[in-house]
């Protein structure tokens, strides 16, 4: 869960994995001390910031699921714990909201300027993160299960419905749908994704005060319900390291999938190969009639803390360009992501999230309330889905914790 | 003892209490008591790597100067404790006059937060504690019966659930109950529902995560009585022997009295772990179906956005109701020490 790995151990693994160009990374002095999410992209990112360690400078990375624990806390202190955080659109938000990340624009005037622009993120004109990869949800399907059946692969869940009606009718799967409906943070971001493909709003225009019981907010849960209708029953146990593992086994025929997660199901790991070389990815989902797909799209980007010193910012920054830049790309990693670094080349793997973009997603709110939303919507919605309420009720319900919180943190 | 003797006996100890405990407890309903500063929030424009879009965020020069003339934030009093999320007095309040039944009333109740969790953590308390006793006991007397040869790794076995970490103990159980599970799977086949899942009921995870917490607990609760059981004195049993007592009125008369302090020593053990209930709600991803005070304090600080103030209300909360549920037992032990010292 936790890898905390020394900047010479991780220096080693990377000069057996591939002869990228990496020594000295032209910084003199100071500490790199990287806090990020653990998967495969992300490894490889922070594997080549760290590589940079050498005389005097030093560099750790701490790689950990439960990294949006720590990383404001780590950063809190004076000097920070970490030097750079690797965060995402959502989470980025609770950096800025505590004012422990800086702006980038001078490091990046002196150190940076072969950055390709379309990769900095800028808030109110002012650079804060560096973005290195896209992410998304979109369709992930067995095309062996469909085509034997005659089903086309779903472009909504309008039609993922009736498919997944006639693989249960046809006895190919009991259960053929799978989700990441785990109650808390992942069933909260599959009605965020639900809810925008209806098209509602999350809040009254231009406020913090939440807008989600009306008939968008209903129409969501309700399709919500429909699908688990066709789910493994302990679906609201199952993140998407679980449902993956379902689709692994044959159980599961159709779900939506990260895209970053799309390579661990099609490799040699976990499935047997008639069933791994049989999934697919198609395009994000439609719902209802709104036009836009049911699906958020997201970046993944590094940040530099606020409370370091100079030298230590500067050679974060270097450190931190050194790990997205194209040097790391090889014919193992360059599937891992769909990747904002030039030299980067699509593979199959990756054509969902592309596709994604492509069809006018939208992109996962960066609000400094949201991640409040967020987590009234997790806790609230699996009281719908295990029948004890309605979904006005539940949306009321959501509505009123999300309040509560909002006040406390003086947003309202 | 001299009063000066007295003081340097007890300062290291008063000392370690002052700085582990009762500091931590001021700064905790400090916190409790004072929420951040209303945010100032201005209209922005974001640009990221699909385009630009305007969005809003926390304006840091502004929010920084209500910082420094208040560091501890603004004084709201009680308002974390009665809002919603915690004692909810005022939802309370209106589903009493709204409600035309007690049933009804308990409905709306059980559908606040807080209640919900509190119920919850209750429940299983009042449960788990005396299945524990009892299993304990049980335990420990028959082990004390069993040839001595066997008795050592009778022992081991017995202590097992205990020594398991309880966050891994309950992921194993966890995947044994999957429905795809042994346990699951069996379960499916003994009662003819294909479609039964422990995991999706609310009921049955209850009965998962009490059945997990009596699993776990039960050894400690026996190897204190076994060594209760190692202190009975011999020629009490032997002249109840003598006048004819049989094997339950020897447990029944000369045992269980002489156990009786050590059982006020494990229920107030349990009642206080039992209370801060909280691996097996992660260990069994149980948080649809069960929460508990424990919990809901979890989710404050390591949600994205955390939320101090309201943490800091739910420990004093728990700190409470541990006082509520241990006060009858101290009482009595207090009455009890006061007897034998006259």
């Amino acid at each position: 869960m936790k890898t905390l790995v020394k900047g010479t151990l991780l220096g080693a693994m990377m000069i057996s994995g591939s002869s990228a160009v990496y020594a000295g990374c032209g910084i003199e002095e100071g500490r790199i001390s990287i806090v990020g999410n653990e998967f495969p992209a992300i490894q490889t990112v922070a594997a080549a910031a760290v590589a940079c360690a050498g005389d005097g400078v030093e560099a750790t990375a701490n790689l950990t699921a439960d990294h949006q624990k720590i990383n404001v806390a780590g950063m809190q202190g004076n000097p920070a714990e970490y030097t750079s955080a690797i965060i995402a659109n959502s989470s980025i938000v609770a950096l800025m909201n505590e004012d422990v990340i800086r702006p980038l624009d001078d490091l990046i005037a002196e150190h940076g300027q072969d950055i390709p622009k379309n990769q900095l993120i800028t808030i109110n004109g002012k650079v804060m993160a560096v973005a290195f990869m896209a992410n998304a949800q979109h369709l992930a399907y067995r095309k062996d299960v469909l085509a034997d059946l005659g089903i086309e692969p779903p472009t909504s869940y309008e039609e993922m419905l009736a498919a997944a009606e006639k693989v249960r009718a046809a006895g190919a799967s009991e259960y053929p749908l799978g989700g990441a409906y785990k109650a808390g943070w992942n069933l909260a971001q599959e009605f965020v994704n639900m809810y925008i493909g209806h098209g509602g709003e999350f809040y009254q225009p231009g406020s913090a005060v939440p807008a989600i019981n009306n008939e968008q907010g209903v129409a969501a849960l309700e399709m919500m319900k429909s699908l688990s209708a066709y789910m493994n029953p302990d679906y609201l146990t199952h993140d998407s390291n679980g449902t993956g593992a379902e689709m692994e086994a044959g159980n599961v025929i159709m779900m939506n999938m990260w895209g970053s997660r799309i390579g661990k199901l099609q490799d040699d790991e976990g499935a047997p190969p008639e069933i791994a070389s049989n999934i697919e990815v198609g395009g994000p989902l439609m719902v209802g009639d709104s036009g836009t797909p049911a699906t958020t799209l997201w970046w993944d980007g590094w940040t530099v803390a606020k409370n370091i010193s100079d030298a230590d910012a500067v050679a974060t920054f270097l450190a931190m360009k050194n790990g997205i830049s194209p040097s790391i790309l090889n014919e193992e990693t360059m599937g891992q992501a769909v990747w904002m670094i030039d030299g980067y080349e699509p593979a199959p793997v990756n054509q969902g999230v592309f596709a994604s973009i492509a069809a006018g997603s939208t992109a996962y709110p960066m609000l400094p309330y949201h991640g409040l939303m967020h987590t009234a919507l997790g806790n609230e919605i699996a009281d719908f889905l295990t029948g004890k309420e309605d979904a006005a009720t539940t949306l009321a319900d959501i509505e009123a914790a999300y309040t509560t919180a909002a006040t406390e943190k003086g947003f309202l | 003892m001299k009063h000066k003797t007295f003081f340097w006996f007890v300062l290291p100890t008063s000392l370690a209490m002052i700085l582990f405990i009762a500091l931590p407890i001021v700064s905790v309903v400090m916190q409790s008591v004072y929420a951040p500063h209303e945010q100032v929030i201005v209209e922005v424009e974001n640009c990221d790597i699909f385009g630009c879009k305007k969005s809003t965020m926390v304006d840091q020069d502004a929010t920084r100067e209500l910082r420094e003339a208040e560091p501890l934030g603004r004084f709201v009093g009680t308002d974390i404790y009665t809002n919603r999320n915690h004692l909810a007095t005022s939802e309370v309040g209106l589903a009493w006059q709204k409600s035309s039944s007690l049933r009804d009333f308990f409905s709306e109740i059980m559908n606040l937060p807080f209640y919900r969790a509190l119920a919850f953590t209750l429940t299983f308390t009042f449960v788990v504690t005396p299945l524990v006793l009892i299993l304990g006991f049980i335990i420990a007397v028959s082990v004390n019966s069993i040839p001595s040869i066997l008795r050592g790794p009778t022992i081991f076995l017995s202590l097992l659930p205990m020594i398991i970490t309880p966050l891994i103990g309950s992921l194993i159980l966890f995947w044994m109950i999957d429905s795809r599970g042994i346990i699951g799977t069996l379960l499916q086949q003994l009662s003819g529902d294909p479609n039964l899942s422990m995991k999706a009921s609310t009921p049955l995870t209850w009965v998962t995560l009490i059945f997990y917490g009596v699993w776990h607990a039960a050894p400690f609760a026996f190897v204190v009585y076994y060594a209760g059981l190692q202190s009975v004195p011999k020629d009490t049993l032997e002249s109840a022997m003598i006048d004819g007592a049989s094997r339950w009125q020897q447990v029944r008369y000369v045992i269980l009295p002489h156990l009786v302090p050590l059982t006020t020593f494990i229920a107030l053990m349990q009642l206080m772990d039992n209370f801060r209930v909280f691996e097996p709600i992660v260990g069994f991803n149980a948080s649809a179906h069960a929460q508990s005070l424990s919990s809901f304090i979890y989710d404050d600080l390591g949600g994205e956005t955390r939320l101090l103030s309201s943490a800091a209300a739910t420990s004093v909360l728990t700190i409470v109701g541990i006082s509520v549920l241990l006060a009858p037992v101290l009482v009595r032990t207090w009455r009890e020490f006061g007897r034998t010292k006259k």
